[in-house]
């Protein structure tokens, strides 16, 4: 089964990192990745640009509209994603736990839908 | 080559799973462990040949891997590298033998058993760990969504590290507490899979097959008398599997099977298991329920069933456990040796109590002796409260259907 993973943190908890912190978090995430990768379990996996890069549209009445920004606004933003496989809900869970961005937000495990 | 794993995998993977996490001391660690080493399978079998001894090749895989792991991770959190070096030196100073790994699948089950976890906890860390079962199949089966099941398991496993329960087959003062939890627990699983509360066959089934699996092992481990008990309980229950519903999964009533369809090997299984534990000195909660499903697989239709038998091993039972459901369950067998009247006047007092007023079965079957008796007004009301106590599914369709019959009676 295929478990989408999105990881959540508050922008400003990832600027306030030393750059020391920021490399390591880097390597360490990229370090997950290819060990996802070597057992299997990785399908894809993104980091997101800022929401201050984002776009959010709305169809009404077959008009359309955009604003900048994301969809809500909340403290923690959608900072990218993680696609997996795996043998069940606990264990998605698991990997959702190991991903090293879980330290500073949340991560939220939603199974894909087969249609 | 992918057959040969994926069989190995099947039959193996839970004892390989018990031993790893005797040898890791965690759970995730250890469930990691097992992927990765059926992972490492995959990739070096096809090219070295299977191991002579597969098992024991995945079980030293999973550790070095684990230890491989560990190691890697450090580099993020220093203390990791202690963890890696203790499970190293563990594992070098007493390697595993063939008893000890035996034993790991009784320690499996008594730590996913361990009083420390509410039942529900229990259910669902024994499906999952012991017998393999995926989340969002004990979700299906105990009809809860998969992730409340999940969260139970996350929890139930950060109370066994926090509390750091202990891996072990309890000492023998405490074994007999402990083995009764377990037994408990497989004794639900069975019934969540034989009750009708499921609409779907192979759901149900599978907790059935699972549960015997879990009480087939147990035996096999420890020798008790009431594990046997309730190992022979659900072979002569589950020997019905194929009579007690029609292919448009409406409940059949013991009385009308095609007892055609009873599986003997079950019930010649089933029977000499209870024989041998009721020649014995101790007999409890389990073996008499089992004694009086054996009366039921023997007899060949309900007018030649020992009756008084019956009757005889529900007085023992009520002393084994006192509860107003075997009360109703006894007066049901008095209603069929000594008539309707008779157990009618048994259920009247029981409902009288108050105990069983809201429990549909003993309105379902006050209507059913009523019926017998040529009270259909009083039937019909009967069944009307009975189905007031109903959820949708298979018995309230059963008691439907009973009123509808009722009706054409009338």
């Amino acid at each position: 089964m295929e478990y989408l993973c999105l990881v959540y943190f508050a922008e400003k908890k990832l600027a306030d990192q030393s750059d020391q912190e920021k490399t390591t978090l880097g390597r360490e995430s990229k370090a997950y990745d290819e060990q996802l990768a070597a057992s299997g379990h990785l399908v894809m996996a993104h980091a997101l640009e800022s929401p201050s890069n984002a776009i959010t549209v709305r169809v009404r009445n077959s008009k359309v509209s955009t604003t900048d920004g994301p969809f809500a606004e909340t403290k923690e933003i959608l900072g990218g994603f993680i696609l997996i496989k795996a043998g069940d809900l606990n264990e998605a869970i698991r990997i959702g736990a190991g991903i090293p961005l879980a330290k500073l937000g949340s991560v939220e495990v939603r199974p894909i839908h087969n249609w | 080559m992918q057959e040969v794993t994926s069989n190995i995998y099947r039959m193996e993977s839970r004892r390989i799973l018990a031993t790893l996490i005797r040898l890791l001391g965690n759970f995730e660690l250890a469930e990691e462990a097992l992927h990765d080493a059926f992972v490492a399978a995959a990739e070096q079998w096809p090219r070295d040949g299977v191991p002579v001894y597969p098992r024991a090749w995945l079980i030293s895989t999973g550790r070095f891997k684990a230890i491989d792991k560990l190691r890697r991770r450090a580099r993020f959190d220093a203390s990791l590298t202690q963890l890696a070096l203790q499970i190293e030196l563990d594992g070098a100073e007493k390697p595993s033998d063939r008893e000890e790994i035996k034993d790991d699948r009784l320690r499996l089950i008594f730590t996913c058993c361990h009083p420390l976890l509410t039942p529900d906890m229990q259910l669902a860390l024994t499906l999952r760990e012991v017998c393999g079962l995926k989340t969002e199949e004990i979700a299906r089966a105990f009809l809860t969504s998969a992730p409340t099941v999940a969260q139970r398991i996350v929890r139930a496993k950060a109370k066994i590290r926090e509390a750091c329960v202990p891996y072990e087959i309890p000492a023998l003062c405490d074994l007999r507490d402990r083995l009764e939890i377990v037994l408990h627990v497989i004794y639900l699983i069975f019934n969540e899979g034989y009750s009708f509360t499921s609409d779907s066959v192979s759901e149900r089934q599978n907790l059935c097959d699972e549960a015997i699996r879990l009480g087939c092992l147990l035996i096999e481990l420890v020798p008790d008398p009431e594990a046997a008990g309730l190992l022979a309980l659900m072979l002569l229950q589950g020997s019905r599997r194929d009579a007690n519903r029609s292919p448009d999964k409406q409940i059949i009533l013991l009385h009308d099977q095609d007892r055609s369809r009873w599986h003997m090997e079950d019930i010649v299984e089933g029977t000499k298991l209870v024989n041998k534990v009721m020649a014995g000195n101790a007999v409890g909660f389990y073996t008499l329920q089992a004694a009086i499903a054996a009366v039921h697989a023997q007899a060949r239709s309900t007018t030649e069933t020992n009756w008084n038998r019956i009757v005889a091993l529900y007085d023992l039972l009520l002393l084994a456990d006192p509860s107003p459901v075997i009360e109703l369950n006894r007066a049901v067998a008095i209603a069929m040796r000594d008539g309707p009247n008779a157990g009618l006047s048994l259920i009247d007092a029981l409902l009288n109590r108050g105990e069983l007023h809201n429990y549909h079965l003993a309105h379902a079957t006050r209507a059913d002796l009523l019926r017998r008796l040529d009270k259909p007004a009083e039937a019909q009301q009967a069944y009307q409260q009975a189905l007031h106590l109903t959820v949708a599914g298979p018995d309230q369709r059963f008691i439907q259907g009973k009123l509808a019959e009722l009706k054409v009676l009338f």
